[in-house]
C-alpha cells in the first residue's frame, strides 16, 4: 500500500486557531507574561527560600531593596515570598472556582438545550434568576453563614479553599449555561446529529462525540474569562477582610494589611495590587485573543 | 387598559415570581446553615432555659421550614424587618438611613459612566480598527481588569496621601452650610464616584462601541446618507438612536456587578451606604441586618430589570407590546 502524500502545508482546526491567535499581539504578549508569572510563582519559592512568616521587627516596613526586593510589611515579613505564596493560591482558586463554573454551567446548558419539554424553559428561568442574584451580597451571606461549619469538616486553609471556590463558581456558571444552550440548540438540528441519530446513537452519545465538540469554542473563552473573574472575586473576598484568614497571605490579604498603612509603605499595597491587576488583565487579553481564534467565522 | 398600561402589568407580574425565587434562594441559605441564632442565647448563663425555650416558641425556630420562610416573607412585605443586635434600632430606620448615600454614588457613577462611554464608543465604532479604537478599546480591557479595591487604593494614595487634594474619609456630617457645604460633598465624591464610574464605563464602552457597528452596516443608514444627510446628523439622530436601546438592557444587566463594586467602594471611603452597613453587618454577626441588606440589594436588582423593561418597550416599538 502506498502511503497517501503528504500535503504541502498541515492543516488542523487546532493549527489554524493558533495562527488565528497570533494574530492577536496583545494576546501573545498577554500569554508570555501570564506563563512567566505562573511559572515564578511555581518555581521561585526553590531559589527564594525566606519563610512567609519570618518576623523581624527590625526590618519593619521596608522599601524594596536587595535583601527584600519587595520590601516588607509591618512585622518584617518578606514580601516577595509572601506573594509568591499567596499567588499560588489565588491562581488555584481562580482555575478550580472555573471549572466548578463550567461543569455545572455545561451540564445545565447541555439539559436545557437539548430538550424539548418543559425542562429547558424551566431551566433557563432558573438560570435568570441566578443571573439576577447580587452576587457579592449573596457570597459574603453565604461565607458569614458557612465558615465555621466548614472550618470545623475541612480545617481552616482547606475550608475557606473549598467555600470560596463552590462559592464562586456556583455564582458564575450562567453565562455558560446560556452559552452551552444556545450552541446546542442550533447544533442539535444540524444534519451531521441527525445523521448520528438516525444510526441510532444514544442522547449522551450525540452529546459527547458530536455536539459538545463542536460548541466547545465560546465556552473555552468564557472559561478564560472565568479565571479572571474568579480571581478578582477571590482578592475582593479577601481585601474586605472575609476571605482567606491572616496566615494565608493571598493577594487581596496581602492589600487589605496593607491599606492602613498607604502613607508609610506605599509599596506594600503596590505589589500586591499590581500583580492582580497583571494577572486578570492578560487572562482577559488572552480570551479576546481566543475569541478571535476559535471563531472559524471570522474573516482574517 | 391601553397597550402600555397592560404591557407594564405584564412585565410587574414576571417581576413578582423572580423576586419570590430570590426570597426562597436566600432563606434556603439561612435555613440551611449550621448553628442556631440563639447559640448565644444558650450559652449565656444569665437566661433561665424557660426563657430561652418560651424565646423559641416566640420565633418559631422549631416549626418546619415552608412555614417559618411564608412568616419570614410576610413580616419581610408588612415592614417589619426585625431588630439590629448591633445597632440596637429597627433594621428598616437603619437602611433607610444608609440607602440615599449609596444610590447617591451608584446613581452619579452611573451618570460618568454613560458620559464617557457614549462618546468614546459611538466615536470608536464610526472608525473601527482606526488609531482611537484601538487605543480606547485597550483602555477599555485595562478598565475592566483594574479591580475597584485597587484602583480606589491608587487614587487615595495620589489624590490624598501624596498631593493632599481630596479628603479619603467619606462624611455625613459635614459642618458647613451653603455652597461650602456642597463643595465638600462634592469632594468628598469625587474619588469614589471616579472609581465606580471608570469600571462601569470601561465595559460600557464596549457595549456601546459593538451596538452601534450592528447598526451603522444597516440599510437604513445608507438611505440616510444619500439623502444628502450630514454625517453628524445620521449618527446623532439615526444611528446613536436605535443603537443605545439594548445598551439600556445592558446597563440594568450590569447592576448585580454594579453592587458588588459599591460595597468595596464604600468599604475603602468608608461611606454609610448600605454596602459597608452589610460588611460591619457581618462582622458583628447581626444576622437581621444582613439578611435585609441581602435582600434590598436583590429588590434593586429586580426593580432596575423591570425599569429596563419598561424602557426598552418605550423606546423600541418593534418590542410587540401585548
Amino acid at each position: 500500500m502506498v502511503e497517501p502524500q503528504r500535503a504541502a502545508r498541515q492543516f488542523s482546526p487546532w493549527l489554524d486557531a493558533w495562527r488565528r491567535f497570533r494574530r492577536h499581539r496583545l494576546a501573545v504578549a498577554s500569554a508570555v507574561i501570564l506563563v512567566a508569572m505562573i511559572l515564578s510563582i511555581l518555581f521561585a519559592p526553590l531559589v527564594w527560600k525566606v519563610a512567609i512568616n519570618d518576623i523581624d521587627f527590625t526590618a519593619r516596613m521596608q522599601t524594596p531593596s536587595w535583601q527584600h526586593p519587595f520590601g516588607t510589611d509591618d512585622l518584617g515579613q518578606d514580601l516577595l515570598a509572601r506573594m509568591l505564596y499567596g499567588g499560588r493560591i489565588s491562581l488555584a482558586v481562580g482555575l478550580s472556582a472555573m471549572v466548578v463554573a463550567l461543569t455545572v454551567g455545561t451540564i445545565i446548558g447541555a439539559v436545557a438545550g437539548m430538550s424539548r419539554r418543559w425542562v429547558g424553559p424551566a431551566l433557563m428561568w432558573l438560570t435568570d434568576l441566578f443571573l439576577s442574584l447580587p452576587a457579592l451580597p449573596l457570597l459574603l451571606l453565604v461565607i458569614y453563614l458557612f465558615r465555621d461549619a466548614l472550618k470545623a469538616a475541612f480545617g481552616p486553609e482547606g475550608g475557606v479553599f473549598v467555600m470560596i471556590v463552590v462559592v464562586i463558581g456556583g455564582l458564575r456558571w450562567m453565562p455558560v449555561a446560556r452559552l452551552v444552550r444556545a450552541q446546542f440548540l442550533s447544533l442539535r438540528e444540524k444534519e451531521f446529529v441527525e445523521a448520528a441519530r438516525a444510526l441510532g446513537a444514544s442522547k449522551v452519545r450525540q452529546v459527547v462525540r458530536h455536539i459538545l465538540p463542536n460548541a466547545l469554542g465560546p465556552v473555552i473563552v468564557a472559561a478564560t474569562i472565568d479565571v479572571a473573574a474568579a480571581i478578582i472575586a477571590e482578592s475582593t473576598l479577601s481585601f474586605l477582610g472575609l476571605g482567606f484568614p491572616p496566615d494565608i497571605p493571598t493577594w487581596g490579604r496581602i492589600l487589605y494589611d496593607a491599606k492602613d498603612y498607604l502613607d508609610i509603605a506605599p509599596h506594600w499595597a503596590l505589589f500586591p495590587g499590581a500583580a492582580i491587576f497583571l494577572t486578570v488583565l492578560s487572562i482577559n487579553f488572552i480570551g479576546d485573543g481566543l475569541r478571535d481564534a476559535l471563531d472559524p467565522r471570522r474573516v482574517m | 387598559m391601553t397597550v402600555m398600561g397592560r404591557y407594564l402589568l405584564r412585565r410587574l407580574l414576571i417581576a413578582i415570581p423572580s423576586l419570590l425565587g430570590i426570597s426562597v434562594v436566600l432563606f434556603t441559605v439561612l435555613a440551611l446553615a449550621p448553628g442556631d441564632p440563639f447559640g448565644e442565647l444558650a450559652t449565656n448563663p444569665s437566661i433561665p432555659p424557660e426563657v430561652r425555650m418560651a424565646l423559641r416558641e416566640k420565633f418559631g425556630i422549631d416549626d418546619p421550614v415552608a412555614i417559618r420562610y411564608v412568616r419570614w416573607i410576610t413580616a419581610m412585605l408588612q415592614g417589619d424587618w426585625g431588630f439590629s443586635f448591633a445597632s440596637r434600632i429597627n433594621v428598616d430606620t437603619l437602611i433607610l438611613q444608609r440607602l440615599p448615600a449609596t444610590l447617591f454614588v451608584i446613581g452619579s457613577a452611573q451618570v460618568l459612566a454613560l458620559m464617557i462611554a457614549i462618546p468614546v464608543g459611538v466615536y470608536a465604532a464610526t472608525r473601527p480598527y482606526s488609531l482611537f479604537d484601538q487605543i480606547s478599546s485597550t483602555l477599555a480591557f485595562v478598565g475592566f481588569s483594574l479591580p475597584t479595591f485597587f484602583t480606589g487604593l491608587l487614587l487615595i494614595l495620589i489624590f490624598s496621601v501624596q498631593l493632599d487634594w481630596l479628603p479619603f474619609v467619606y462624611r455625613a456630617d459635614i459642618d458647613a452650610a451653603g455652597w461650602r457645604w456642597y463643595w465638600e460633598h462634592f469632594r468628598q465624591a469625587v474619588m469614589p464616584i471616579t472609581v465606580l464610574g471608570l469600571f462601569l464605563g470601561a465595559s460600557m464602552t464596549r457595549y456601546v462601541r459593538s451596538a452601534v457597528l450592528d447598526v451603522i452596516r444597516l440599510d437604513y443608514v445608507t438611505t440616510a446618507r444619500a439623502k444628502g444627510l450630514g454625517e453628524r446628523v445620521v449618527i446623532v439622530k439615526h444611528v446613536v438612536r436605535n443603537a443605545l436601546i439594548p445598551v439600556v438592557t445592558l446597563v440594568a444587566l450590569q447592576m448585580p456587578a454594579i453592587f458588588g463594586g459599591a460595597i468595596v467602594t464604600e468599604q475603602i471611603f468608608r461611606i454609610p451606604g448600605i454596602g459597608s452597613l452589610l460588611i460591619s453587618a457581618i462582622l458583628a454577626n447581626d444576622t437581621p441586618v444582613i439578611m435585609a441588606v441581602t435582600f434590598v440589594f436583590a429588590c434593586l436588582v429586580v426593580f432596575f430589570n423591570l425599569i429596563a423593561d419598561v424602557l426598552y418597550g418605550w423606546l423600541d416599538p418593534r418590542i410587540t407590546l401585548a
